[in-house]
Order: C-alpha cells, then structure tokens, then sequence
C-alpha cells in the first residue's frame, strides 16, 4: 500500500493539451489530495476490521451484529464468474482499505468545511453559484460526509437528509425497518461486502405527502489509493411523497485498482414517486459493483437514470420490485464504454403484483475497444394479470474493435400479460458524418454529435445540468476515437 | 451387458448413469466390424462422457430448465429389438419422397432406396454402418466434425459412445434433387435409450430437401424414453439445403437434440423444426456461417401442452463477412406447459456486414403456463445489421372477440388464432404440400 501523496496537489495534468479541448478540463477529477485520515482500519478484511468499523461509529449492537453476519455470506459466496466476467478475479480483496475517515463530523454549514476539502470540490467544478441551487448537498469525502447542507426549505419540509451512521443512531425507528430489506444481505458477494463494511452514504426520509421542491444531491469521490468505498443509501418515500435524488461521482487517477461497492435501497410506499439519477465517472482503474434495488407499493413509481461513462469494470443492474397493485418502475440507462473499459449494465423489473407496468430503455456506445454490456431480467410470475413491459436496447458500436452484448432473460407466467423486447447493433451512420463533414466539421465533431444524437432522446430526461454535463463528458470520450 | 434396474438412489444419477463402462464394451462389441479410428473415435467420447458433469443449477446454458429432470439413469440399455422391415406410417409432408430410411430403437428397419437417376448420379442414402464401409472418408470429414457449444457437451459425447447406426446422405456437386428425403426414426416399444443420427452433406451447387421424423410406438405403447439425437447438416459452395425435423415423441420421453449446420460460401440453409412432443424436449440448434454470402434461416414452431417443457438454445455464429442468419421461434403455450428459448448471436470481429436477426414469440393460451426468453447477441465487428426481439402475449383481445361474436366456441377459436399465429413461420417453406402435412399435424395436437 502507497502513502496517500506528500505533496498538497498533485493536480499536473498528464497531457496538457488536451485540458483545453471543447474548453473543457479534461483533468477534473485527476487529483489528490494529502487528507489525515484519523481513523484507518488497514488493508484487507475480517471480523476485527467490521469490528473495528463498528466501534469507530459507535453503532447499536444489531448494526454489529448485521455487519458480522454479513462478513460471513460475503466470505461463503463464490464471485460470480459463472455469469460475470473473470476480470472480477483480479480484484484483490486483501489489499483494499475498507474504512477510512477524517474522523470529522458531518458539518452544517459552508464555512465550517475544510478549506483543503474546499479546494477539491473546487477541482470538481461545482460552481459556488450552483450550490446554492442544489437544495442540498451531502458530499462524500471519502468514507465519511464531510459537508452535509440540507436547504432550509426541505428540512421544514420534515425531510430527513443524513449520513448512514447518523440516520442508524438517530432514526432507527424510520430506517431499521427498511435497512437492508429491499436488497437482502445474502442478494449477491458485493451485496453483502457493502453490508459488512458500508460507511457514508444518504439515508433520506420524506414524509407522507411531501413533495420535494428540489433534487437532494451528493457527489462521491475515491481519494486514497486502493482505498474502496462503500457507500450505503436508503430513500424512503412516504405515502403520496415525491422526491428526486442525483448522484454523480469522479475519482482521482491511480495506478492499481480500486473497488467500489455500493447498496442502494429505494422504498415507496403507496403513490409515492422517487427519481435516483446517477452519473458514475470513476477513473479507469476502478470495479464499480453496486447492486441498486427500488420497492414500490401500491401506484408508487420509481425510475432509475443510470448513466455510466467511467470505471474500468461497472456491474450494475438498477431493479424495481412491483410489489403494488399498479406500481410503475423505469430504467433508463446509458453506458459508454472506451479502451479498456468494459460496462456491464441493465436492469431488473420483477412484477409481484396486478396492473404493473415496466420500462427499460438503454443505450449503450462502444468506442475502441470498450465493450458494453446489457443484462437484464424481466420477471412476471403466476396468478397476476395486466403486467405490462417495454424493454428497448440499442447499441452502437464506434470502432472495428468495439464489442457489444446483449442478454437479457425474460420470464411469463400466464395470459394475461403483455412483454415486449427489442435490441439492435448498429454502427454511425457514414452518411451523417460525410454530412457534417462537408459542412465543415471534424469528424471527431461529427461523431460526437452522431453519438449525442443517438442518446438525444434519453438524455433530455435527466436534469438539465447533468444532460450537459454529460454531453461534455461524451464529447471528451470521442475525442481521439476515430481516425 | 449390464442391465441396471430403475433406480432412485443418489448414487444412479452418477456422471455415467447407467452407462457404465460394462455397457460401453457390451456396446463395442456390437461395432466389431468397424473401422479402427471409429471405435477410437467411441472410446474417446466415452472418457469425455464420463469426465464431463451434469448440468448444474449455475450453468448459464441450462438457465431455467429443469435440470433435476436430466436423468442418466432408470432407463434400460440396448435390448434387442424385433426386426421391423415396414416403413412407419406417417403423415409426412408431401406424400413422394426421393428415398428414405427407417430406424427403430437405432436399429436400421430399412427404407425405399434413392430413385434409380439419383443414384446414377452419385446420390447416397444408406445407413451410417454402410457409409463406415464404404464412404469412410467423406464419414471422417463430417461425422460430429463440429463443436457444441450449447450445453450439451455431456450428452453429445453420449451419443457418439453409444450411437449404433443412423442416416447417410450424400449429394454430389452440381446434384439437384426435387423430391425430398425422409429419414423415420421410431423409439423402442419399451424403456430405452435412442440416439438418433442424421448427417446430410450437400456439396457445391448441389440442392437437397431431407425430412426427419421422431416417433413413439402408438398406443398403448408409450413407454419412458430416453432420446439423444444428432443432425449435422453441412452446405457446401452454392448449395441449397432445407431440412423439416417433425418431433413428436411419446410424452414419457426425455429428449435432446442436437443440431449443427455449416453454411459454405453462397449456400442457402434453411431449417425447420416442429416440436409437439416428449416430457421434456432440449433442442440445440449451432449455425455456423464461415464465408461470405452463406445464408441460414431458422425456423420453429412449438405446441407445448399439458406440463410439457421445451427447451431451445440457438448460436448463430458469423464467422466471415458478408453473412445472413434469420431466426423465428414460435411458441403456442397452453395448460401448465413451460418454454424456454435462449438465442445467442455471435458476430466474430471480421464478420463486418453481418446482417442478423432473431426473434422468440410466444404465445400465452392459460394462465398456467411459462414462457421464458433469453435472446442474447455478442457483437465484436461494427459494421453490422443486428436486431432481436422477443414477445410474450395473449391472443389479441380484438380477433378473439371478432370469433366470440359470430358464435365461434372459445376452443376453436383458439386455435384458428394458433394457426394464424403460425401462418408467419408455415409460409416461409416453399411447398404447399408441405405445409398442409405441418397443419395437420398441428391441428392433431391442439384437438388431443
């Protein structure tokens, strides 16, 4: 294990011409910075680690106890290389640091963050102007929250806005209930990775009726080199509640690789609504294996926009559990995936009740020889009627060398169901480049704006700081992909 | 020979079953008179029969069937079979055909010979013991010559173990035939085990139509069965091939399938398979298109009934630029029977202009039955056309009310629905009479 960085900033870009492409600065997010980590519980994993991670947080008994057990399904349970890619086995669980934190608590206001934390979100880009927008903000550095701001305006809403450590000690009354429910423990290895050593995280409650004016936010960021990050988030949303949650992360460059594992679990109870849109930049070196599940009552909704663009290996499959009458689930979902990187995305809709409707859409771009993956699974079982779903896939392959798969695993039970799945693999069109190109654009211009094109539809969806941010993001990734 | 009883002990349901070594030296003994690289070939698969496990849970190829249902034993070795010299009766699509040949329990039963202007020609229809005697070298090239890919590794290598004899049929180059022919494989009229085998080689230019039936013995005959049936179909340059497998095994039997076509440059492959019986029917279906311009089209049409399973699993593997593969799977599903297709689509990194489609439709007729679809691509070249789609659903309300309304009963109505659902794949086979044969046996099905 590598000593965090001695020196405060090592912020050189590798390639400085590059930073000013489509005056974008291309090396947002490749950087560290040296960070006292007062809390530090080693490399590798075992009952004392947990133990140890427990004890620093100073959790109730049970909490303890969910960890231990979970320690022990996460040890019994083999990778899941019958299925996944073998790339899986080159993660070494022994050399990953699974808790570290500044040791700080959460803080309330702006000037009591940091100022060296400061700087990194600085590095990130979010503009001072634009926080004040966010309705608020629950940054996580590291294991920990190290900023937690939660507008004025939501708190008296009644929304419940914390950390996971804090939401367990505080609120267990609200959360103990639905922790650790909608994705059981023993659901898969990573599932229960993240249940023995989870930190950080938001945990969210909105009460009945409450319609939240503004998107809650958060941003994660891996620091510390071979340092994974588990973060833990629970979304409840009370009867007749509405509620939208983003998530976006970039991660520092480094060289060995990194693993990152999260549980999100997302509850809506009768005609509730809940967005959770994601934007996942992990630098290359990193395994993102998260395992994302929603369980929606009667008429509830839930939509998961899921966009992966970094990391070297994503696993991620966003579900719905229809579990009421007329409950709604969606999946939008892009992936794009460069040299190197292989993005192994999808979704799961299982209809446990009458009249529920699902949709899954998802786009995926393969650029060098990148590889993009859809798995998902649509699950209908006996003695329901009136399920109705959409699955549409579509993937666009950039180079010669790109890859693309598809597998998705639908299952029907009865007559009284409507299922639909369509995929296609297609290339950019040659006649819109040549178009643009005789108009005078590059074909890296051409191709970007092909590329944004075939997501078009997908990305208006998101909100509208993230669809720019993500047409930023493919214009950087198609830079340097043809010729 | 060892004749192991039925069992349900733990230890039966071994890696070899009853196919122990014992039964493999009594088999060995019947093959006496065959080539030296034969018998080598059996024993080899033999050592990889036994070395081979069983599907498991975890095995992405046998994803939702019924694995517990995969049984290697309770079924009685070879036995004699009383000799049967009439051609079985069956309502074969087109009633002329070019030649035939007749199997009972792997037992050659004989068969009409190749018309006299056919066999002048080069044409050969005989048996796989024939062919060993007298076209080794074309049976070497060919026989089992490609790889399975689709689960059932296990049970191929069973097959060329044990495999006593099956059909040989050989078109020369430039060789049109217009009548079709028939290969007829009955099971025993008793528990066995059946290793059905076809091998159809058409050569450049050359253009064949082969028909295989699958049959039990007729009531009250309907014993247990074990199946595991082979067909390797190969086109050369230019040739034209289409192949109709109508499987209607008792509904006691166990049955697996396994088929592999190479499709040559220009060569034109069209296959067709109806799958009405059996308890549980796997059917493996391997296209391989190793130059430009080949073309296979896959075609099936599947009744399931009762607490029937039917269990299909496609690979079209593009292995060279320029290529075609269409796929249609049709599935009727009534009562409590299930379904699975799993489609995989491979295009190899140089198949650029890969033009590829699949599509699963099931039809739901009770709300007791499953359909499970798997349609899966793995793209490694860019330049390609590839598209799948898989639809599960009920009757269209609409054209069910439109029957209701003019007095139609329900059951009947069903099933004009059925055929109109079927119509899509019948009318892509080039013959009427053909056709009308499939109706019929169809419609034989939905009545029972």
């Amino acid at each position: 294990m590598s000593q965090p960085p001695e020196s405060e900033i090592l912020a050189a870009p590798a390639d400085e011409a590059a930073a000013s492409v489509a005056g974008i600065d291309q090396s947002a997010g490749n950087f560290s910075y040296d960070v006292k980590y007062d809390f530090d519980a080693g490399t590798g994993l075992n009952a004392k680690t947990v133990d140890y991670i427990s004890a620093v947080k100073k959790e109730a008994p049970w909490i303890r106890e969910f960890r231990q057990n979970a320690l022990k399904v996460f040890e019994s349970k083999p990778l899941p290389t019958h299925w996944a890619t073998r790339d899986l086995e080159n993660i070494n669980f022994d050399k990953i640091r699974y808790y570290l934190a500044s040791g700080q608590k959460p803080k309330r206001t702006w000037d009591e963050v940091p100022d060296d934390i400061k700087r990194t979100f600085e590095r990130l880009g979010i503009p001072e102007q634009e926080r004040k927008f966010l309705a608020g903000v629950e940054a996580q550095f590291d294991s920990e929250a190290a900023y937690s701001n939660i507008k004025e305006a939501v708190s008296k809403q009644g929304v419940i806005f914390l950390n996971s450590t804090e939401a367990l000690r505080e609120h267990p009354e609200i959360f103990r209930k639905w922790f650790g429910k909608v994705i059981p423990t023993g659901d898969n290895k990573f599932s229960a990775l993240n249940s023995a050593v989870f930190s950080g995280g938001s945990f969210i409650y909105v009460p009945p009726g409450v319609k939240v004016s503004h998107p809650l936010q958060a941003y994660f960021r891996i620091n510390a080199e071979n340092f994974g990050q588990f973060e833990r988030t629970l979304i409840i949303a009370d009867e007749g509640s509405e509620v939208t949650y983003m998530e976006g992360c970039t991660a520092p460059k480094f060289s060995t690789s990194t693993l990152h594992s999260a549980v999100v679990e997302l509850v809506a109870l009768k005609g509730a609504k809940i967005q959770y849109i994601t934007v996942q930049n992990w630098a290359a070196n990193v395994f993102n294996l998260v395992t994302k599940r929603g369980l929606a009552h009667e008429e509830a909704e839930i939509k998961w926009i899921d966009c992966n663009i970094g990391s070297r290996l994503t696993m991620k499959y966003p579900g719905v559990v229809l579990k009421g009458r007329k409950a709604r689930g969606e999946v939008l979902s892009i992936a794009l995936a460069n040299d190197g990187q292989h993005q192994d995305t999808g979704a799961k809709m299982v209809h446990a009740a009458d009249e529920t409707t699902s949709n899954i859409i998802a786009k995926s771009i393969s650029i060098g020889q990148g590889r993009s993956t859809y798995r998902g699974v649509v699950h209908i079982p006996r003695h329901l009627k009136g399920c109705k779903n959409n699955t549409e896939c579509d993937a666009l392959l950039i180079n010669s060398r790109s890859r693309t798969d598809t597998y998705p695993a639908i299952t029907v039970r009865g007559d009284r169901h409507a299922v639909q799945h369509e995929a296609s693999v297609s290339k950019v069109s040659e006649e819109q480049i040549f178009y643009m190109q005789q108009r005078g654009l590059t074909e890296g211009q051409a191709m970007s704006l092909s590329v944004n094109g075939f997501i078009n539809d997908l990305a208006r969806q998101f909100p509208m700081e993230y669809s720019v941010e993500l047409k930023r993001l493919i214009d950087l990734e198609m830079e340097g992909s043809v010729g | 020979m060892a004749t192991p009883a039925p069992s349900t002990t733990p230890a039966a349901s071994s890696a070899v079953g009853d196919f122990t070594p014992e039964a493999f030296a009594a088999h060995l003994k019947t093959q006496a008179g065959a080539p030296a690289w034969w018998l080598e070939r059996k024993r080899r698969a033999y050592a990889r029969f036994a070395e081979l496990p069983l599907p498991r849970r975890t095995d992405e190829a046998w994803r939702f069937s019924n694995i517990a249902g995969v049984r290697l034993d309770g079924f009685v070795g070879e036995r004699a079979v009383p000799k049967v010299t009439q051609p079985m009766q069956h309502e074969s699509p087109g009633a002329e055909f070019g030649g035939s040949l007749f199997f009972m329990a792997n037992q050659h039963g004989g068969g009409v010979p190749v018309g006299a202007e056919a066999a002048k020609r080069g044409v050969i229809v005989c048996t796989l013991q024939e062919a060993l005697r007298r076209h080794a070298d074309l049976l070497q090239a060919h026989f089992m010559a490609q790889p399975q890919r689709l689960g059932s590794e296990k049970f191929a290598a069973l097959h060329e173990a044990f495999l006593a004899d099956g059909a040989f049929i050989y078109v020369p180059r430039g060789v049109e035939l217009e009548e079709p022919i028939h290969v007829n494989h009955l099971g025993a009229p008793f528990p066995g085990v059946t290793f059905p085998h076809t091998l159809v080689i058409a050569e450049e230019n050359s253009r064949v139509r082969v028909a295989e039936f699958f049959k039990s013995p007729g009531k009250p005959l309907v014993p247990a069965h074990f199946v595991i049936g082979a067909n390797d179909l190969y086109a050369g340059h230019g040739a034209q091939l289409s192949y109709d497998g109508i499987q209607d095994w008792g509904r006691e039997t166990l049955s697996l399938q396994l088929n592999s076509t190479v499709v040559r440059r220009d060569a034109r492959v069209q296959s067709f398979n109806l799958h009405l019986g059996g308890r549980q029917s796997r059917h493996e279906s391997l296209s391989q298109l190793q130059a430009p311009g080949a073309f296979s089209e896959m075609l099936a049409v599947t009744v399931a009934q009762g607490e029937q399973e039917f269990d299909q699993r496609t690979l079209q593997v593009h292995q060279a630029p320029n290529t075609k593969s269409d796929l249609l799977y049709k599935n009727a599903l009534l009562d409590k029977a299930r379904t699975i297709f799993s489609g995989l689509i491979i295009v190899d990194p140089d198949a650029q202009k890969t033009d590829a489609y699949q599509s699963n439709r099931n039809l739901m007729l009770s709300d007791e039955a499953e359909a499970n679809s798997l349609p899966g691509l793995e793209i490694q070249a860019n330049d390609v056309r590839c598209t799948h789609g898989a639809t599960t659903a009920r009757i269209d309300a609409e054209q069910e009310f439109y029957l209701k309304a003019r007095g139609i009963p329900t059951a009947l109505a069903n099933q004009l629905l059925v055929f109109g659902f079927f119509e899509e794949v019948l009318e892509r086979l080039p013959e009427e009479k053909q056709r009308e044969g499939l109706r019929k046996l169809i419609q034989r099905k939905l009545q029972k």
